[in-house]
């Protein structure tokens, strides 16, 4: 179960999640100070730990428009939310997979900042109000790779075949 | 059943007959680039062979390219620090297509590929960029990815777990009339197919308007394609294609202009005649907020801005030297101009377009990105207003989430430099 701890419209691009002037900070252990940097509200709550591990931010179609910058889906990793969104854009969408940033798709999906939802792995149901909303699961593509812990280990396992090396 | 072009390339790189959307594939690249978010690859790179015992050497020197352009010369200390980083690990592991921060070689990740005749049609082409997308004017399929998965891109030499897209087929008929450009045919059909429409899917762009443009205006429409969400933007290879490559990019090796099937599948056919289309201007705060200039004439400017990977070649700087000849920019506004590349600001002194926009009023810039995205130089101040050649206007692109950005051509950004208020280049001042 999570906190709806914020919520967005449709088209938020990678310029709001992680504005440009911060993109030179690129480690992802340095990217989270900087997430929603110019919504000063989500960036202090952020920053000062009022978000648990779980908490969600709620988007609608097209979150994470816009440039390809990995910042913006390492900076929201660092504090453990789950975006639950209408729909993403396919870059951001790929550089969440890849970092284990946990998305979930729900055409659908209607909630309110302090609602509580639990993410099954068909629906998303929200207990505050009582609806539950289908999501539509990762294809295999993506899949295998959340599987394996994210692309860096997926790429490493690759790695390791192609060379002959067995892994530990 | 026939392939689109992004489904032959696909098949091709995977060493298979035929692909159908929805196929995993493991595509091998052609060519791999980064600009200076090569920073974080390198991190990820390191992190990719940690443990491994393997010596961490990239898959091929020769295929990947690295073009300083996002902050150059660098603005502070920690863009230096990111920037010396990737020379030495350039140095290290024998990168050949490096462009440093020079006015012979260097300039636009976007603008070096094509000039430098690193991309070719067929190709896969995959860059930590979002515009990435350019290069499928000469009909490579190019796509933007992220820096970890760069990372495994250089490990492997091949992108992992490809979900092969759909394509939407583009037919755009019609002949264009000068001042109308590329420009306004691209912000039209984002406008028409919504920041959304292509998420997922490559455009295929065909049509008797789009055999007419130059290589110059097909950069526009497949640079700007990601703004419709589409993975790639594709233009048929052909005559031109060939004549750009041989005549401006120096190729001298043989150049296969792949094609499409005739009975191929597209998801979807969007057809646009641009015979009367008007100059288009993407409004704040999405690209696809898109209106004919006429309904927002007499915006007040407070900067103008003629450059990115989207307008800054010859052919915009030429447009804009023609209008603002023997004119001067008000003193209401202030201009930008930003050559894509090292070549093309010479090429521009060359021919006095540099000096009739600089005795015009104009700043002449050196070749980057840095304003498009309000990283370096000409950034806003509150409630300032900036009409912009480049590719995004969402909030807080130009440095400052409290003005606006509204996109649009070069002949539109310099009729407006004149009058300082957005102005239809048709009906001038």
């Amino acid at each position: 179960m999570g906190k709806v701890v914020y919520e967005v419209g449709n088209d938020i691009s990678t310029d709001a999640i992680y504005p440009g002037r911060f993109m030179a900070t690129v480690l992802p252990s340095e990217t989270p100070q900087f997430a929603f940097a110019d919504e000063k509200e989500f960036n202090a709550k952020l920053t000062k730990g009022e978000v648990a591990d779980g908490d969600i931010l709620l988007a609608a179609n097209n979150f994470g428009c816009g440039s390809s910058r990995e910042q913006a889906a390492s900076c929201l990793k660092g504090y453990g939310v789950i975006v639950v969104a209408r729909g993403f854009a396919r870059i951001f969408m790929q550089n969440a997979v890849n970092l284990g940033l946990q998305t979930v798709v729900a055409p659908e999906i209607e909630a309110s900042v302090g609602d509580e939802l639990e993410i099954t792995q068909t629906e998303v149901i929200n207990h505050t109000t009582g609806k539950s909303y289908a999501t539509i699961a990762h294809p295999p593509a993506r899949q295998a790779i959340i599987d394996a812990g994210g692309l860096i280990a997926y790429a490493r396992k690759k790695l390791l075949e192609e060379k002959g090396v067995k892994s530990a | 059943m026939g392939a689109t072009l992004a489904e032959k390339i696909l098949a091709r790189a995977s060493g298979q007959d035929s692909v159908r959307p929805g196929d995993v594939i493991e595509p091998r690249v052609d060519l791999a680039m980064s600009h200076e978010n090569a920073a974080l690859v390198i991190n990820q790179f390191t992190e990719v062979y940690k443990d491994t015992g393997l010596d961490s050497r990239v898959w091929d020197p020769s295929r990947i390219a690295i073009i300083f352009d996002h902050r150059v010369p660098a603005e502070g200390m920690k863009t230096a620090n990111n920037q010396k980083k990737i020379r030495e690990f350039v140095t290290a592991q024998g990168i050949t297509k490096f462009h440093e921060i020079r006015g012979d070689e260097g300039g636009i990740c976007h603008q070096i590929l094509p000039e430098n005749g690193y991309v070719r049609p067929g190709q896969v082409l995959v860059g930590t960029d979002s515009h990435t997308t350019t290069h499928g004017a000469l009909g490579a399929l190019a796509w933007g990815i992220g820096a970890t998965e760069m990372a495994a891109v250089w490990s492997l030499g091949r992108v992992l777990n490809v979900e092969v897209p759909a394509t939407i087929k583009v037919v755009v008929t019609g002949e264009m009339k000068e001042p109308v450009s590329a420009k306004d045919l691209i912000l039209y059909l984002i406008g028409h197919i919504t920041a959304q429409g292509a998420n997922f899917r490559v455009l295929e762009f065909h049509g008797p308007a789009i055999r007419s443009l130059s290589t110059s205006g097909r950069l526009v429409l497949s640079n700007m394609s990601v703004e419709a969400g589409a993975t790639a933007g594709l233009v048929i290879p052909d005559a031109e294609t060939e004549r750009y490559l041989r005549e401006e990019a120096g190729v001298t090796d043989p150049i296969e202009l792949l094609q499409p099937d005739d009975d191929a599948v597209y998801e979807r056919v969007v057809e646009i005649d641009i015979s009367n289309l008007e100059p288009q201007i993407a409004c704040p705060h999405t690209v696809d907020n898109v209106k004919p200039v006429g309904e927002v004439v007499g915006k007040p400017i407070n900067q103008i801005v003629i450059g990115s990977c989207t307008n800054g070649r010859l052919d915009d700087i030429s447009v804009a030297a023609a209008i603002l000849k023997g004119k001067k920019v008000s003193h209401s506004t202030r201009m930008l101009v930003f050559p894509a590349s090292g070549r093309i600001y010479r090429q521009a002194m060359d021919l006095g377009y540099l000096q009739i926009l600089m005795e015009a009023g104009a700043v002449v810039m050196n070749s980057g990105c840095g304003c498009c995205l309000g990283i370096h130089q000409g950034a806003l101040a509150d409630g300032e207003v900036a009409l912009s050649t480049t590719n995004r206007n969402f909030k807080g692109r130009m440095g400052n989430p409290n003005a606006e950005v509204f996109l649009c051509s070069p002949a539109v950004a310099a009729a407006s430099a004149i009058t300082g208020v957005i102005t239809d280049p048709r009906k001038g001042n």
